[in-house]
């Protein structure tokens, strides 16, 4: 749980006034773009980084002083070179107090342990962020704080590494995971945090988010129609488009809202409920450009509605 | 092989935090976190003597400044003598004199002011310096030791790393000198055991307080590149500028070279080489006593302990 939290290097403020909370047992999302202060704010989690004001408290207490239960890989692996991957793991087994057969679970839980002898400066970037995680699985933590961990992984690696978190999570291990890649958030993660800037824009469960449905209405005069939208649900869910009214509302809304407008003498001809892709929310809510990384190149976002559905069927 | 032996060099044996038992079955279930876990002290130190004994740089920096030890303070006299000629003015059986077994702590250690000090420095920089680089003491930290058990244990592993050099310098030393009293049928007249501890001591401090030196400048730049710069330019140039230079010239420097670590280590050695001695290499020199060499020396060593642990303990890391 973090309340409050505020970073500033100098006159530059790169967390402010944040407060997440994170549930036990869940996978939580801690999306926002490059630079949005995701990592000082993992790091003041784990006590890396002091916080100007506010607080952290992981498991009860205050961030630092409970790493017990915490397992982190923060901004990219930092391991010695010369060092064997087995020889890594055993130093900071050694350190974390955690028994030397963890090194071997860890190794094949990440599926490194065929070249766990073969120095850490040979690996893959790949292999060196799956050492990563296998670092912040020794202790068996009940927390596993993963920043970016697909960075650099190919899609196969991509999709390894989210089949590794579902498995955490299937064996009651709590995972915050920040990441700037959409799909990787919208597929594994059970309630997520944008940030922009260093500010909290939304913290809700994915279902919650991608259900913020858009109602989009083509109506004629489409200034009557946008002012009868906006008094039913208030100025910060409608907007015009291109022609058209579009309101964050759901079905239960639509017909509400239809009534209203033929009542005044408003010709509507097109009331359509469209579904988003969490992208096209984050796009939304942060007004930034996000670099779609990842395997899959898409679409501008509103054309991704089709996939969106596809992806509600899984769930 | 060398991913199954690893050296426990503290000898103190410490196993692994006894944890509740835990099966290697994947997946196994995890226990109830009861506080804070880490390795014990010992664990620790065990864990930075691992990464120092199989760093290279380590082998390199500890194997220097013996080998160069024994060339300069035996070897190189010793050829000069076997070839008649007179060493830096000296009669040639007085050269065999100073290559003698009576004379073994001056021998072992005479380095240390200057060189073996540089060479040590460099090694306690790159211990900490390293860190930051690789992004390694993030790693470290996550794994949930404080920030003050982390420089311990790098302390405490250094400190073990440079107690072997001043042993191999000494054994060196003194079978080199054995040898040389043996082929020229010279008496060997060996040190008495208290004198020879007092060497060792004496040359751990000057090594630790080198070390300490080392370390602090590679956690204050956070790299290893500028410390290790920093500290050969210190350790080599500023001390004899300001000893052979500015301390004959000027009143103040001349009282102010009383309190350089430089300085002190040299008139350590110059003390715990006894009266009558001849005292050739550049950093040893008697410019204050032993006793109050030894105190600055051993007042360095905390000062620059603490604060190393000030600033990693109030620094971000990032």
């Amino acid at each position: 749980m973090i309340a409050g939290l505020t970073k500033r290097y100098g006159s530059r403020t790169v967390v402010d006034d944040l407060s997440l909370t994170v549930r036990r047992g869940e996978v939580y999302g801690f999306l926002g773009p490059n630079g949005a202060g995701k990592t000082t704010t993992l790091r003041a989690l784990l006590g890396l980084v002091r916080p100007t004001s506010g607080t952290a408290l992981v498991l009860g207490r205050p961030a630092g002083a409970a790493s017990s239960g915490v397992g982190a890989l923060i901004e990219g692996p930092g391991f010695y070179p010369y060092l064997s991957g087995r020889e890594n793991l055993r130093v900071l087994a050694r350190y974390a107090g955690a028994p030397a057969g963890r090194v071997d679970t860890v190794l094949r839980t990440v599926d490194l342990t065929d070249r766990a002898r073969d120095r850490y400066s040979t690996y893959s970037l790949g292999m060196k962020q799956r050492l990563g995680v296998a670092s912040a699985l020794l202790k068996d933590p009940e927390l596993v704080v993963l920043d970016e961990p697909t960075n650099g992984l190919d899609p196969a690696g991509i999709s390894d590494m989210r089949a590794l978190l579902r498995r955490l999570s299937a064996d009651g291990h709590t995972v915050l995971l920040s990441s700037h890649l959409l799909g990787e958030v919208e597929q594994v993660c059970d309630r997520v945090a944008v940030i922009s800037s260093g500010r909290l824009v939304v913290e809700s469960s994915v279902g919650e988010l991608l259900g913020l449905h858009r109602l989009v209405i083509e109506a004629e005069p489409l200034d009557e129609a946008a002012a009868i939208t906006t008094r039913l649900l208030g100025p910060e869910r409608v907007s015009v488009v291109g022609g058209a009214v579009h309101a964050q509302a759901g079905p239960e809304d639509a017909a509400r809202i239809n009534r209203a407008l033929v009542l005044a003498d408003v010709e509507v001809s097109g009331l359509r409920q469209e579904a988003q892709t969490l992208e096209a929310v984050f796009l939304e809510m942060t007004g930034s450009e996000l670099v779609a990384a990842g395997p899959d190149p898409d679409g501008p976002p509103a054309q991704r509605t089709g996939r969106l559905s596809r992806r509600g069927a899984e769930r | 092989m060398s991913t199954t032996t690893e050296t426990e060099g503290t000898g103190s044996g410490t196993p692994e935090p006894a944890g509740p038992a835990r099966g290697t079955a994947e997946a196994g279930r995890r226990t109830e976190p009861t506080g804070r876990t880490a390795g014990s002290l010992g664990a620790m130190t065990g864990a930075e003597l691992t990464k120092l004994l199989r760093r290279p740089a380590t082998w390199v920096l500890v194997g220097l400044w013996p080998a160069l030890q024994l060339v300069f303070s035996t070897v190189i006299p010793f050829v000069s003598y076997q070839r008649g000629a007179t060493f830096e003015g000296l009669p040639p059986e007085a050269v065999l004199a100073s290559m003698l077994p009576d004379q073994l702590v001056l021998n072992s250690l005479s380095g240390l002011p200057l060189f073996g000090g540089a060479l040590l420095l460099t090694l306690g920089a790159l211990l900490a310096g390293s860190e930051y680089g690789w992004g390694t003491l993030k790693t470290l930290l996550g794994q949930g030791p404080r920030r003050l058990q982390v420089l311990a244990a790098q302390l405490l592993a250094l400190l073990v790393v440079l107690a072997v050099a001043v042993l191999v310098s000494f054994g060196l030393t003194a079978l080199a000198s054995g040898a040389i009293a043996a082929g020229e049928s010279a008496t060997a007249d060996w040190p008495t055991v208290g004198r020879l501890l007092r060497g060792l001591g004496g040359g751990l401090l000057i090594a630790a307080t080198w070390g300490s030196l080392g370390l602090l400048l590679g956690h204050a730049l956070r790299s290893t590149a500028l410390p290790i710069a920093l500290g050969l330019v210190w350790v080599l140039a500023v001390e004899n500028l300001i000893v052979n230079v500015a301390a004959p010239l000027l009143g103040a420097f001349d009282t102010a070279q009383a309190a350089l670590p430089g300085v002190n280590a040299g008139s350590l050695v110059a003390a715990l080489a006894g009266d009558g001695a001849t005292l050739r290499t550049p950093g040893v020199a008697a410019i204050v006593d032993g006793a109050q060499a030894a105190g600055v020396l051993a007042g360095f060593l905390v000062l620059f302990t603490v604060l190393t642990a000030l600033l990693l303990t109030r620094r971000d890391v990032v």
